[in-house]
């Protein structure tokens, strides 16, 4: 046993180890690879030819700049939020704590079609904000708030149990050091939630990328407009059109993957510097 | 209101696919699944009643029928994969052909009942905001500057293709034939359309519910649900020319001939062609294919609608119009790419 192994807590390294290289395999690489066996049987041409067509195209720039704002959205008001709950007690603390992921409880469809609702231009929200002249539905933005709120409890649940076990004493410490509140924010209380709030925005962003159920209500689907792309994948599966759909999938998935790399890559870094 | 409604339609929705088809109830003799699509449930749910009389008449059983529906090419492919269904009552032939394909029914099952096994039709129409403020009255309106088109997606939406052969009908006669204006036409209510929904029940609740467009490109027996929902809010206008819609209905028989139901699964669909079916399927605003019955109807229907099939020459059958139009680069997306 090599002196590593012996630190371990639970024991039996060999054990599991060879359980998650068995589930992850099961549960995340078979099923990747068979994507790209799916789409191999187009061929190099058959695959960029698919993945370049200027409406493919236009749908991954819709997903990946929604996803993006979605998540920079969250990031800053999920970080408020986690803020208000970790650190103040008021009435009704617990309800908005629990309201917070109402957003994954939900059927997707329903929160389209309820958002949609509200966010057409005789809705609810939706009709003043025509008259002020900013068209929430069926246009781009209404893809974004979708996101928005089927992303929310990401961002709030991973920076919340950071904020709650944060130190007071490094604040106080700055305070009577002279730092302002904003310094204080930014060098003291940033840097200690920074890898979380990273994780938080990066699992927004990737489940904002594949989120279909709510989004087709709420887009309006018109083609180089606000066509997403997993909407590009379902169309080509209804036309059996299995090989493009995949394709297209792939693309996702690996843009994805890169971008999450780097995340991960930055926030390792700024751990490190804790 | 208005919201409230769409909510509760959400939730409606999501409890149906929840909880899939309606359990059995108990101390039936015989049981038989009806696999269907989305805008026939109010429609079976009166015949199955009907029917469970008849056949106790008949033969002394008490019968029951399970009740499935969704998209129609979703059933197709569910039933393909697995879900026991004794009988098909689809949106279109070649969802049934799909599942022939597949080996469970045999081949000549359109001749297998009267008039293409088609026992009732329907066909597409105009829905308009009340008064018709923007005075649409045929296909041509569609294409006026101005006018804001709502319809389904035809890759998505076994419906909208109709609309889409419909509007292409309209201007092939419109046009004598001139392929090039015809495509012109078509190209321009393509950009008049202002939502592009996945299915038909999302369409109607895009215009009905939250009010977008000007027009709703629907179902006829759909539209009519729309007006009796929301009475005094919108009216039909019904185009100079239209599609004829004929929702196939088989047998599936390698279910029935495993569970011994043949019987009662043919009965099941003749009875849709008895005159108590036909009266069933008018009163849920589809078109009785029996002439006769069709003539009571004749305050509701516009019976005098010039209807051309998927079997004109213009179009060729479904296969053909289906790789011309509808194919990922075909004619749909040529048209809408420009």
């Amino acid at each position: 046993m090599s002196p590593h192994a012996k630190k371990n807590i639970i024991p039996g390294f060999g054990l599991s180890l060879g359980l998650t290289i068995s589930f992850i395999s099961l549960v995340v690489l078979i099923p990747m690879l068979t994507l790209v066996f799916q789409s191999s049987a187009l061929g190099w041409s058959g695959f960029w030819k698919t993945v370049l067509d200027p409406r493919i195209l236009a749908s991954f720039r819709v997903s990946f700049l929604c996803s993006f704002i979605a998540a920079l959205i969250n990031g800053v008001f999920g970080l408020i939020l986690a803020w208000v709950l970790a650190r103040y007690r008021f009435p009704g603390r617990r309800l908005i704590d629990g309201l917070i992921e109402l957003p994954f409880a939900l059927p997707t469809a329903v929160a389209g079609i309820s958002l949609t609702a509200l966010y057409s231009d005789k809705g609810w929200i939706g009709e003043p904000l025509a008259r002020l002249g900013l068209k929430v539905a069926y246009t781009p933005v209404g893809i974004i708030v979708a996101l928005t709120f089927i992303t929310l409890p990401f961002v709030v649940r991973t920076v919340q149990p950071v904020l709650e076990q944060l130190d007071h004493v490094y604040e106080e410490a700055g305070r009577m050091l002279g730092a302002s509140p904003t310094l204080i924010f930014f060098r003291v209380i940033l840097p200690e939630i920074k890898p979380a709030l990273l994780t938080g925005f990066a699992l927004a962003f990737a489940r904002a990328l594949g989120e279909y159920g709510s989004v087709v209500f709420i887009a309006g689907n018109m083609p180089f407009k606000t066509e997403i792309a997993p909407l590009m994948i379902m169309i080509k599966l209804e036309q059996f059109n299995y090989g493009e759909a995949t394709a297209v999938a792939l693309v996702m998935l690996g843009a994805s993957f890169v971008i999450m790399f780097i995340i991960n890559s930055i926030q390792a870094r700024s751990a490190g510097f804790v | 209101m208005k919201k409230i409604n769409a909510l509760a339609l959400g939730l409606f929705v999501f409890a149906l696919s929840a909880f899939g088809p309606v359990p059995a109830a108990p101390a039936a003799d015989v049981e038989i699944t009806n696999v269907s699509y989305d805008p026939t449930r109010e429609l079976y749910e009166q015949y199955n009643a009907a029917f469970k009389k008849h056949w106790k008449s008949l033969k002394g059983q008490e019968a029951d029928i399970v009740q499935s529906h969704g998209g129609s090419g979703r059933q197709a492919r569910a039933v393909i994969e697995g879900n026991q269904a004794d009988v098909l009552t689809l949106a279109l032939a070649p969802d049934i052909t799909a599942v022939e394909k597949a080996g469970l029914i045999k081949p000549g099952w359109q001749s297998e009942f009267p008039l293409n096994s088609a026992p009732y039709t329907s066909t597409i129409v105009f829905l308009v905001r009340k008064g018709n403020p923007k005075a649409i009255k045929d296909w041509g309106d569609l294409a006026r500057a101005g006018v804001g088109v709502i319809t389904p997606n035809p890759k998505t939406s076994g419906g909208a293709r109709w609309n889409y052969l419909a509007a292409w009908a309209w201007a092939h006669r419109e046009y004598k034939g001139d392929e090039k204006a015809v495509k012109e036409y078509i190209g321009k209510v393509l950009r008049n359309i202002l939502v592009l929904d996945t299915g038909a029940r999302g369409s109607t609740n895009t215009f009905v519910q939250n009010g977008q467009g000007d027009v709703l490109l629907a179902w006829e027996n759909e539209a009519f649900l729309a007006l009796a929902e929301k009475a005094g809010e919108f009216e039909i206008a019904t185009p100079s020319l239209s599609i004829l819609a004929e929702p196939p209905v088989a047998v599936v028989d390698e279910v029935v001939e495993k569970r011994g139901t043949r019987e009662i699964a043919t009965e099941y669909l003749n009875f849709l062609y008895s005159e108590e079916g036909q009266r069933l399927a008018g009163k849920n605003y589809y078109r009785p294919s029996n002439p006769d019955i069709a003539k009571e109807f004749a305050s509701v229907f516009n019976l005098k609608l010039d209807l051309i099939t998927i079997d004109d020459p213009i179009f060729g059958g479904w296969e053909k119009a289906q790789d011309l139009h509808f194919k990922d680069g075909g004619v749909f997306d040529q048209l809408y790419a420009r």
